[in-house]
């Protein structure tokens, strides 16, 4: 466990020691209050749900770029520069690798979503809305995250450039995204799965409007694991080349 | 005791190496010497646990690197030719970090880190961020990473490349700083480096280790190789080509008029310099210098690798 903090912490601080990190930050932060500004709060009158639901949206998509541009730097990056060969030479295992780099991303992204947090504030103190319904929804997004986290370390295990780690996890990220519409032209059984798969509007929806589906935490959970665990065989298979 | 039996690699169908064998004793200095691509990163990059063989075995201490992957890497240091190195930390902090790394607590680290850094020679700089630092003490954080845990192996691959001559007479005194309490493997393609620091050299080419001993051993494989001379000779010319002509066969001799003497140059095909200066002598010709061309041991190792090559 030690070993896992120790990359986690090392990265982390590496994120937040870089103008790239702070630019990514400052970036996520301005687009996400726009986009509460403009769609969110609009100019019509919304009920505060409705406005939170708005919230969880914007922010469920900002989460998902934060993950892409963030963790494009965690393998591919190391490798770039050739300080891969101290985390492959020390006594750590490749599933140890994998889950320090996954959880200092996590911590980028729990910092973006607690920096949102005077959004649904504004709606807590001037609104309607409960404590759980902000907190479920937080719990969504963070979910959401963790999906999208694991994509691109998954992308970045696997590709030799920053560049290409990043259109690899952006592609990916995207298809769950889009499977909405590709279920709306598919003919059963496919058009079950597909429409199972879809981030935003099968498993992210019920969090934006506040109720916990715990469908939605497996889904987010499982798609986590399952790309973690292809990272870490990527990693291991590399040395039996 | 590192142990190395039978080891192969192949990169899909392309052989690397193949059946290498060598052991290496506790505290000794060797030396992996070879020409660019005759599998001495491919050899390091296996002994650092950084690919596994196609074939045969790397044992430390009885750990295999296939299957106690994990104990074998913490035993072992590694310096690539380029250093690893986080820039954006500072040299304590970087080594620090190496350390925890490979296992190590937070006193152990911090109990190690003077005698390290120390042994290394970046005392004066250990707050320094390592992307305000030369080449030679990037080198030096290398190495201070790859022996902080104190490992039973240090492999450098490459470790004077890119250093100036201020820098490569101190990469020396470090290197056999390291070698007094540990195994050292150093890989390098230049010859004088490996003599000047090793105890012992493994010869590699064309995958295959075409020699192995200490500098005097591997010099006298050379008396049954071939030499090249270059000679300041007196007399007539004709003369001197006709008492070269049995030591250097059909081979040309190359004869050059310089000021009162003539300057020669000839490859024998064994080392028979001792018949050659006395035959030169009896028919009447002044032997005024006589200098191989290249070092001795540089003449083995250029045939050596020439031949398992060929």
């Amino acid at each position: 466990m030690s070993g896992i903090l120790l990359i986690a912490r090392r990265d982390f601080g590496a994120y937040l020691n870089s103008f790239w990190g702070w630019l990514i930050l400052a970036l996520a932060l301005g687009i996400d209050g726009l986009f509460f500004n403009v769609i969110g709060i609009g100019k019509s009158a919304k009920y505060s749900a409705e406005v939170l639901d708005q919230f969880f949206f914007g922010t469920g998509g900002v989460t998902l770029a934060v993950a892409v541009l963030i963790t494009m730097r965690l393998f591919a990056e190391e490798r770039q520069t050739g300080t891969i060969v101290l985390l492959e030479t020390s006594p750590l295992s490749d599933r140890q690798l994998v889950l320090g780099k996954y959880l200092s991303a996590m911590a980028f992204v729990s910092l973006f979503l607690a920096l949102t947090a005077y959004l649904p504030a504004m709606i807590f103190i001037n609104g309607k809305v409960s404590t759980e319904e902000i907190l479920v929804g937080y719990l969504g997004t963070w979910l959401l995250g963790s999906a999208g986290v694991a994509i691109g370390t998954w992308a970045s295990a696997v590709s030799r450039y920053q560049v290409l780690a990043a259109v690899l996890a952006a592609v990916v990220t995207v298809f769950f995204v889009v499977c909405w519409m590709l279920s709306g032209i598919l003919d059963a059984p496919f058009k079950g799965v597909i429409s199972y798969v879809a981030f935003f509007d099968r498993q992210f929806a019920p969090f934006q409007g506040g109720s916990l589906n715990t469908e939605g935490v497996v889904f987010f959970l499982s798609i986590t694991f399952g790309f973690l665990l292809m990272a870490t065989q990527s990693l291991c298979s590399r040395r039996w080349t | 005791m590192i142990e190395v039996q039978d080891l192969t690699h192949y990169y899909g169908g392309r052989r690397a190496i193949e059946g290498l064998s060598f052991k290496i004793a506790e505290n000794e200095i060797v030396g992996f010497l070879g020409l660019n691509g005759a599998g001495k990163s491919t050899t390091l990059k296996i002994l650092a646990g950084l690919i596994v063989p196609t074939a045969g075995s790397v044992k430390i201490d009885g750990l295999d690197v296939v299957t106690a992957n994990h104990e074998f890497r913490g035993r072992i240091g590694y310096l690539p030719e380029d250093p690893p190195l986080y820039k954006d930390m500072s040299v304590s902090g970087f080594v620090r970090f190496c350390g925890q790394l490979k296992g190590m607590s937070t006193a152990d680290v911090d109990s190690r880190l003077p005698s390290v850094l120390e042994t290394t020679q970046l005392t004066l700089v250990r707050d320094r961020t390592i992307s305000e630092l030369s080449h030679g003490y990037r080198k030096r954080v290398g190495i201070a990473q790859a022996i902080i845990h104190n490992p039973r192996l240090v492999i450098l691959d490459e470790p004077i490349s890119g250093l100036d001559p201020r820098q490569i007479v101190e990469m020396r005194k470090v290197v056999r700083a390291l070698g007094r309490d540990r195994t050292v493997l150093i890989s390098s393609h230049i010859l004088s480096e490996i003599s000047e620091t090793c105890d012992r050299m493994l010869v590699l080419a064309g995958g295959v280790i075409a020699a192995q001993g200490t500098e005097a051993e591997i010099s006298r494989l050379g008396t049954e190789r071939a030499v090249r001379l270059d000679l300041l000779l007196s007399g007539d010319n004709k003369a001197i080509e006709a008492a070269l002509r049995p030591f250097v066969g059909a081979e040309p001799v190359r004869i050059v008029a310089d000021g009162a003497y003539w300057k020669v140059e000839v490859n024998l095909g064994s080392d028979t310099r001792e018949a050659l200066v006395a035959a030169l002598v009896g028919a009447g010709i002044g032997v005024r210098r006589l200098v191989e061309d290249a070092g001795e041991l540089e003449q083995v190792f250029l045939g050596l690798t020439r031949e398992v090559v060929s």
